[in-house]
């Protein structure tokens, strides 16, 4: 239906503005009987903010984001994938804010999958409010304004003479008032300004304050809102048996057995991508021939499926034809039947090989060998799978002319093109369905399943969901990749850092982030990476690379101010000190200012120091990546040899903060999160096969397990708001091993951390 | 032919007698508010009560709900309004919001056998309950208020 908004690259955020098609998005007209919402009759059934829907009111189209009632009943969509981030709620409130409208007058509406009227909708790289803010504060201000300039014809009254106030077009002078439903249809045909104003940030009423998920009660009642929800009458249900272990195909197959089961209708192989076929950037995949059951009745497709009888093989070496950057290229993919132990010993084996050089200022040779004190320590962290609660799944209604599918996706606009390619339909026969997500954390970004569901519907010419069981989620992921890193820190005699060496490593990438801190602070920096190809398959897991970086980093920095003899706070301040007086090199990412100022915000939020928490074992640390700081405080116990984290003080400068209850609500989250991956999670192979299958040998973070308080504190500032869903999960990790120490006089290299808890400490 | 009763209404159901309760809520009876998360009773996003006591769905045989009386999310109150439910909306628990109907449904059956539960009690009876987004915390506090808004509920009547 619609173009691609971008291809593989996120829009940079001074492009925000320029990159919306202006005159689309804002395109304003005037429609009876409210047809767009038919589409999506099975989610607006149930009303957003508990708000009666008058059935097919006059809706007016002030632009793509607003439709407004004669009764003023304002409907604002959410044009971004809802994974748990709370955009159906934070963006219209941007809308809204701008719009000057009153909240309680608004319903927020999912919207479709249409980048020509909704721009990037892309959920992911903590951009959804980042790249939203300004075009939404824009559409909210034309809507405001073309409201003001309808009622000035209206009252026959000079438009500089009104002025609104929540939801109220006001004219003082005659005490004249009316609702912006009086004069939405008239304002629809209102041409949109060329230029509007914006409000002063310090005059906001929606945005700053605390608004309620607008879908929390049709979540609590167990309305349909999700994916594996959808339903299509005369809907099939597909799964697809995969190979047992990455570098394996099938061989062969028996479905007879299958294929005699109650409410099975076809068993077949399918090709994800043809030979030579040009994938885009994000269309990463996990195996490529299927094998697919499809059937009547979930229940039923998943005890056909255990009857199959098939053989695989090695794959061997394959190729895969890339074309995502405008730059088609071919990639070897490895035919190893991996296992965690050669894969860790041919880690080991390659962190001693020349790598690639990502930053280097000054001559840290040099200083290295003068150096009083050389400290070197290697960490590394395994595979892991995001594990989201609702499975990976998709509906697709493919035929000759066009498709509808919909379900759980971050990136529609990214999954559109290699669809189209895939049914060899044009775009604009393609209609995607956004459903709300039970998670994603990265791992909805890759549309493969999207595609499996497609292809399977055309193949058997039906509606078809197709349902990957938590078994097969968890064994055909993307997952986060293994990773590993050495750091060597050298003081002089007077404890001073005079040399920082990082050199990361990973299966299939690295994690170096070569020009953040502690880059900028030493006279002598070398960063450097280099990394092994494989045949897992992975992708963004919250935090991409950061939340590796943040464990190891951070808590080599924690021995590094031991060694030195400083305060873990005030050796970080030191350093930042220095970046902002006089900074090594060029391109730091961050803001050492900013950056000192969340360390300084835990320091005092968390009674660093004070004799009162002496009790606690007590682990600092402090991160940048999504253009947002991060530092957390973590309050350790033990109990029965077991350590918990009882507490957690966080401090976040993400610039304004849109919808403050919830944002604290993702950061709680984001800490919980972090506890429970760095204390438990971990993907192992053995012969390329997964070995972890369910929730009862992958352990997730449980109630009890939780700390029983988490703090939240936020920078105060007037600075465009920055990402939020990611920054505060990477630093737990650092802050969690760093208090750890202090529980266990033990040091943690090693991911996940409580299997380390009686183990010998090893360099790998 | 299964007869059974949910959320006080008789349902003829015509499959299999292994089916587990979960695909009949979800795939017969269209009732898709209790959640498959894991299919082995790990992570209790598909929470139902069973004469009152909290089971797992997706474990449960539909032959052993027949004749009995069955509760999902869906009929936990008519009007949306249980405790529990006023209580999640308040404190604003939810994030994807995916586990939270299994949450209530386990938290309703606690709250019912205990007016006044503490942190261990919470911890304990909720611990088979997984949230991948990590709302723990509001959800402790959640099911705190509730027990509030059931006592204070009873006081007035």
């Amino acid at each position: 239906m619609t173009k691609p908004f971008f291809k593989n690259n996120l829009p940079k955020m001074t492009d925000q503005t320029n990159s919306m098609n202006r005159r689309s998005f804002l395109k304003s007209t005037a429609l009876a009987g409210g047809g767009l919402m038919i589409s999506f009759t099975w989610l607006s059934a149930f009303k957003s903010s508990g708000k009666t829907d008058p059935g097919l009111p006059a809706w007016a189209e002030l632009n793509g984001y607003i439709k407004i009632t004669p009764d003023n009943i304002i409907k604002i969509l959410n044009p971004n994938p809802e994974f748990g981030q709370n955009v159906m709620t934070s963006l219209p409130m941007i809308v809204a804010e701008e719009l000057d409208a009153d909240w309680k007058d608004v319903v927020v509406e999912m919207g479709p999958h249409d980048s020509l009227k909704l721009g990037p909708q892309f959920t992911g790289g903590s951009n959804s409010v980042r790249m939203y803010w300004k075009p939404l504060r824009e559409a909210g201000a034309a809507a405001r304004y073309m409201l003001m300039q309808a009622a000035a014809e209206t009252w026959k009254l000079p438009a500089e003479e009104l002025t609104t106030h929540a939801g109220m077009i006001v004219h003082a002078k005659s005490m004249k008032s009316g609702k912006y439903g009086e004069f939405a249809s008239k304002a629809a045909g209102i041409p949109i300004p060329k230029e509007v104003k914006l409000k002063d940030v310090q005059t906001f009423h929606v945005v700053r304050n605390s608004k309620k998920n607008v879908e929390g009660l049709k979540i609590v009642t167990g309305k349909p809102l999700f994916g594996l929800d959808y339903h299509q009458e005369g809907m099939l249900i597909a799964m697809i048996a995969h190979p047992p272990a990455f570098g394996m195909k099938l061989k062969s197959f028996d479905a007879s057995e299958t294929l005699q089961m109650p409410g099975i209708k076809d068993v077949f192989t399918q090709k994800l991508y043809e030979e030579g076929f040009e994938q885009g950037g994000f269309d990463t995949r996990t195996f490529n021939d299927l094998l697919v059951v499809v059937g009547k009745t979930t229940w039923e497709v998943m005890k056909a499926r255990k009857k199959l009888k098939t053989e695989w093989e090695p794959a061997g070496e394959t190729k895969d034809t890339m074309g995502g950057g405008g730059r088609k290229r071919e990639i070897v993919v490895p035919g190893d039947l991996e296992s965690t132990g050669a894969q860790l010993e041919k880690m080991q084996e390659w962190a001693s090989k020349p790598a690639q050089q990502l930053r280097r200022d000054g001559d840290p040779e040099t200083a290295f060998k003068h150096a009083a004190q050389i400290i070197e320590r290697t960490y590394n962290a395994p595979f892991l799978a995001h594990n989201c609660m609702e499975p990976m799944n998709f509906f697709a209604h493919v035929t000759d002319e066009k498709a509808l599918v919909a379900g759980p996706l971050q990136a529609p606009g990214w999954s559109e093109p290699t669809l189209a390619k895939l049914l060899g339909l044009p775009a604009d026969k393609i209609e995607i369905q956004l459903t709300r997500m039970g998670g994603g954390f990265g791992r909805r970004a890759y549309g493969h399943y999207l595609y499996e569901a497609a292809l399977i519907s055309k193949r058997v010419k039906a509606p078809v969901k197709l349902i990957y069981t938590r078994e097969d989620d968890m064994t055909y992921g993307i997952y986060r990749p293994m990773y590993t890193a050495t750091y060597r820190a050298a003081l002089d005699a007077r404890k001073n850092l005079i040399a920082f060496h990082v050199k990361g490593g990973g299966i299939p990438e690295h994690a170096v982030h070569a020009n953040r801190f502690p880059a900028g602070t030493v006279d002598n920096y070398l960063a450097e990476g280099w990394q092994i190809p494989s045949n897992i398959t992975i992708g963004a897991f919250r935090a991409p690379r950061s939340n590796f970086n943040a464990a190891a980093e951070q808590s080599f920095l924690d021995e590094v101010a031991e060694a030195a003899g400083k305060d873990p706070i005030d050796f970080r301040l030191e350093l930042l000190q220095r970046a902002k007086e006089n900074p090594v090199g060029k391109n730091n990412e961050y803001d050492a200012d900013r950056y000192a100022g969340i360390l300084k915000l835990v320091k005092e939020k968390s009674g660093w120091g004070k004799a009162e928490n002496k009790k606690y074992n007590r682990g600092v640390a402090a991160y940048f990546c999504h253009n947002s700081y991060a530092a957390h405080v973590v309050d350790m116990v033990m109990r029965d040899g077991q350590p918990y984290v009882e507490r957690v003080t966080s401090a976040i400068d993400c610039g304004i903060v849109i919808n403050p209850d919830a944002a604290t609500n993702m950061v709680q989250g984001a800490v919980v999160d972090g506890i429970g991956n760095s204390f438990y999670g971990g993907l192992t192979h053995k012969g390329g096969a997964v070995e972890q299958k369910n929730f009862y040998d992958y352990r997730i973070i449980r109630m009890h397990e939780a700390p029983k308080k988490i703090d939240v504190y936020f920078v105060q500032n007037d600075i465009d708001p920055t990402g939020l869903g990611e920054p505060p999960f990477p630093p737990v990790f650092g802050a969690v091993a760093n208090a750890l120490f202090k529980a266990t006089g033990k040091r943690f290299y090693q991911q996940p951390y409580i299997p380390q808890l009686n183990a010998t400490p090893r360099a790998f | 032919m299964i007869t059974l009763n949910i959320n006080k209404k008789n349902y003829n159901v015509d499959v299999d007698q292994d089916t587990p309760l979960l695909w009949v809520l979800r795939d017969t009876l269209g009732l898709v508010g209790t959640k498959y998360g894991c299919g082995v009773a790990q992570c209790g996003a598909c929470t139902i009560h069973l004469n009152g006591e909290a089971v797992r769905s997706c474990v449960t045989k539909v032959s052993r709900a027949a004749g009995q009386k069955v509760v999902t999310i869906e009929g936990l109150a008519e009007k949306g309004d249980h405790p529990l439910q006023k209580a999640w909306l308040e404190l604003d628990v939810s994030q994807c919001g995916y586990c939270q109907a299994g949450q209530v449904m386990s938290a309703a059956v606690l709250l019912k056998e205990n007016k006044a539960p503490t942190d261990a009690d919470i911890d304990a009876a909720m611990a088979g309950n997984i949230c991948r987004c990590g709302t723990y915390l509001r959800i402790r506090d959640a099911i705190h208020r509730a027990a509030d808004i059931q006592r204070k509920g009873t006081e007035k009547t």
